[in-house]
């Protein structure tokens, strides 16, 4: 049982693949994405993906809009944006659009992965809510 | 530069000063010829009158008395008295003379009966004419005379009644005309004989009086007047008229230096002013524009440092933009190294590596990777503040809290340091416009600054806020940091806000802290300075400018940069 299904996405491919293995070897469910995108793609193909690792500062789609077509076709995604200082106010920007949260690269694992289960698990409590909501209003149909 | 002044100012006081001194000059001589001329006339008319007074007096005694009594001695004796009563020592004697010129009867001092007058030339001219005057002659008495002879006929005979006139009294009338120092007249005859004694030793030379001499005109009021130099080279005016019917000439002389010595006065005065005048415009010139040369020398130099700044602030700006670059593009490889190292460290921890002997040396190497990669993230972090300010809302901010907060921080690092932060906070500071996280910076920057200069000795570090007022209105906050700590060398002084400059230990400082806090200070509009003295401390001071409604200024982007 893998503790959250994340999706990285990060323009530079050796960060990635470094942080893939390690997120793979803490019981967590990698995808990787080098674009935002890929990101979409994968999210398309991919409908468990519960968290997703965002850098905010990739050529083409940058992680603001990234995050943009995220919340708006699948807002139960959760999404941590990832930094360098430069865009700490893109981060701020992003939290405003629905991120859960940013951290600064390099990051601290524990940090990371801590984060990471806070953000699965709220995707999950929402899920169940919606779940919640729905039987209810099911049941009160058939009643 | 100081010849055009000098040209500018000096023409229209040479034009108008020459102007007026000309009109003055000419109007000045003409109110002198005038007066001279007046002065003359009148006295023409006084030596005028005074000789037909005399011949009068003369004519009353041939028309009144006949030639009996006149041929008498005596009687001539009583009537000279009588003249004499009247008119004082004018009339020296009386003499009756007949046709042959033979004094009949004389009254007077000299022994001069029956004197024979028959070749003496005014009794040649006096038998001739109804009434004769003669020029001044010395003739038998050896002394300067003149004569009066009136003539009559008796029973077909002519004989004449004469009066000498004492010289002295008549040459008293010529002599009293005196006008300031050199003015004196004489009379001169036809031929240029005088007939007074002049005052002044004059040259007998007829040059001046000829051209009076020569004037055809013998009678009527003609004044006439030349200037003319002397033998001596002096210039004179002369002023003559003619009296006894063009016989004398009654000359005025005078020095031309002497009648126009208000003239000269004035000139004098007039010189004087022009010189002192034209000193002073030396004067100022000289003064007006040196300062000129001056202000725009000040102002070539104002406008080359300001050069200075601009080029200072924009190459801290581009310095900026480069770190910022750099910072976020080592960042990314940074990030890729600790991430790698930490994979390794997991890899480690695997149970294959568990015996390997070098575990313990490998897991401490990748710390020290991990930390020292940390360590480039807070450099970089650094950089990119100094480029960009994290949080740079403006919200409205009372100074000593800010510091208050800063210090409370700071306050457990400076015990470390066996240091003490004191602070004497003003208190109604007015509230200023600022971001509180970059103001805390500066603060936490000064304060750490301090902390590490006096690390080894200890000391106190005190913050010290104050309202300077100018004039009415708040003006700034002054905020001092001071600390007792090491000093910081003059060499050092003028680098210590450059980016990466920094005399800490390698690897304890980045040389951004003083930077960062200039950066900020001068954003806000404020100005940072520094004074230092080796062994005794560092004080910083900053600025921030309170408008008048209490509020700081809008920063403006170039920020003068002082340091002392």
């Amino acid at each position: 049982m893998t503790i959250a299904s994340i999706l990285l996405v990060d323009d530079e491919v050796p960060f990635v693949e470094a942080m893939t293995k390690r997120l793979l070897k803490r019981d967590l469910e990698v995808s990787a994405a080098y674009s935002g995108k890929e990101a979409m793609e994968i999210l398309r193909k991919k409908p468990l993906i519960e968290v997703v690792i965002l850098d905010v500062k990739m050529p083409g789609m940058d992680g603001i809009e990234t995050l943009r077509e995220i919340k708006r076709e699948h807002p139960l995604v959760e999404v941590i944006m990832l930094t360098g200082h430069a865009t700490i106010e893109s981060a701020v920007d992003g939290m405003k659009l629905g991120a859960f949260d940013y951290l600064m690269k390099p990051s601290d694992m524990d940090v990371l992965v801590a984060k990471v289960q806070q953000a699965a698990s709220r995707k999950r409590v929402q899920e169940n809510k919606i779940i919640e909501a729905r039987m209810k209003e099911i049941t009160s149909r058939r009643a | 530069m100081i010849l055009v002044v000098l040209i500018v100012s000096f023409t229209p006081l040479v034009l108008v000063s020459g102007i007026i001194l000309y009109d003055f000059e000419t109007s000045y001589k003409e109110k002198v010829y005038a007066h001279l001329e007046e002065v003359v006339e009148k006295h023409r008319q006084g030596i005028d009158t005074f000789l037909t007074e005399k011949l009068g007096n003369l004519r009353f005694l041939t028309e009144t008395f006949g030639f009996e009594d006149l041929s008498r001695d005596s009687f001539l004796q009583e009537r000279l008295a009588t003249l004499q009563k009247e008119y004082a020592p004018v009339f020296v004697d009386l003499g009756f003379v007949d046709e042959h010129g033979v004094q009949v009867a004389y009254a007077g001092p000299f022994k001069l009966g029956n004197a024979v007058y028959s070749e003496a030339e005014w009794f040649k001219a006096a038998i001739r004419s109804e009434y004769f005057i003669s020029d001044v002659f010395l003739g038998k008495r050896e002394s300067p005379h003149f004569i009066i002879a009136v003539r009559e006929n008796y029973q077909g005979r002519p004989w004449i009644l004469r009066a000498t006139v004492n010289f002295m009294a008549f040459n008293t009338l010529v002599e009293k005309i005196r006008i300031g120092q050199t003015g004196f007249a004489y009379i001169l005859n036809r031929r240029g004989e005088f007939q007074t004694k002049p005052l002044m030793e004059i040259t007998m030379r007829r040059g001046p009086y000829r051209d009076f001499l020569g004037i055809k005109e013998q009678t009527g009021t003609g004044v006439h007047v030349i200037q003319k130099t002397d033998d001596s080279g002096l210039e004179n005016i002369y002023v003559a008229a003619f009296l006894k019917h063009g016989d004398w000439l009654l000359v005025y002389q005078q020095l031309a230096s002497d009648a126009f010595s208000d003239l000269r006065r004035t000139r004098v005065t007039a010189l004087v002013l022009f010189v002192l005048g034209g000193m002073a415009i030396v004067a100022m010139a000289f003064f007006l524009s040196r300062r000129m040369v001056n202000r725009i020398a000040q102002s070539e130099r104002e406008k080359e440092a300001a050069g200075e700044q601009v080029i200072e602030t924009g190459k801290l700006a581009a310095i900026g933009e480069l770190a910022a670059g750099i910072a976020h593009e080592i960042n990314n490889p940074v990030a890729v190294m600790v991430e790698e190292a930490g994979w390794i460290g997991d890899l480690l921890e695997d149970e294959d590596f568990k015996d390997s002997k070098n575990l313990e040396e490998l897991q401490r190497a990748l710390k020290q990777i991990h930390t020292q990669g940390h360590r480039c993230k807070e450099i970089t972090h650094k950089l990119l503040s100094f480029a960009r300010r994290t949080d740079s809302k403006i919200k409205e901010i009372q100074v000593n809290e800010t510091i208050m907060d800063v210090v409370a921080v700071s306050a457990q690092r400076a015990k470390f340091s066996n240091g003490v932060i004191e602070t004497d906070l003003q208190e109604d500071l007015p509230l200023m416009k600022a971001s509180e996280t970059e103001l805390q910076q500066v603060f936490l920057n000064l304060i750490n600054n301090a902390v590490d200069a006096m690390d080894k000795t200890g000391g106190i570090i005190r913050i010290t806020t104050r309202l300077q007022e100018r004039g009415q209105a708040p003006a700034a906050i002054l905020i001092r940091v001071s600390d007792t700590g090491e000093g910081i060398p003059q060499a050092n002084l003028s680098r210590i806000f450059d980016p990466f400059f920094t005399t800490k230990p390698v690897g304890k400082g980045t040389g951004l802290g003083l930077s960062i806090c200039y950066g900020i200070i001068h954003k806000m509009g404020g100005e940072i300075s520094v004074e230092s003295t080796v062994g005794a401390g560092t004080t910083f001071h900053i600025l921030f400018p309170v408008s008048g409604d209490g509020q700081a200024r809008e920063p403006h982007p170039n920020g003068k940069r002082s340091i002392p």
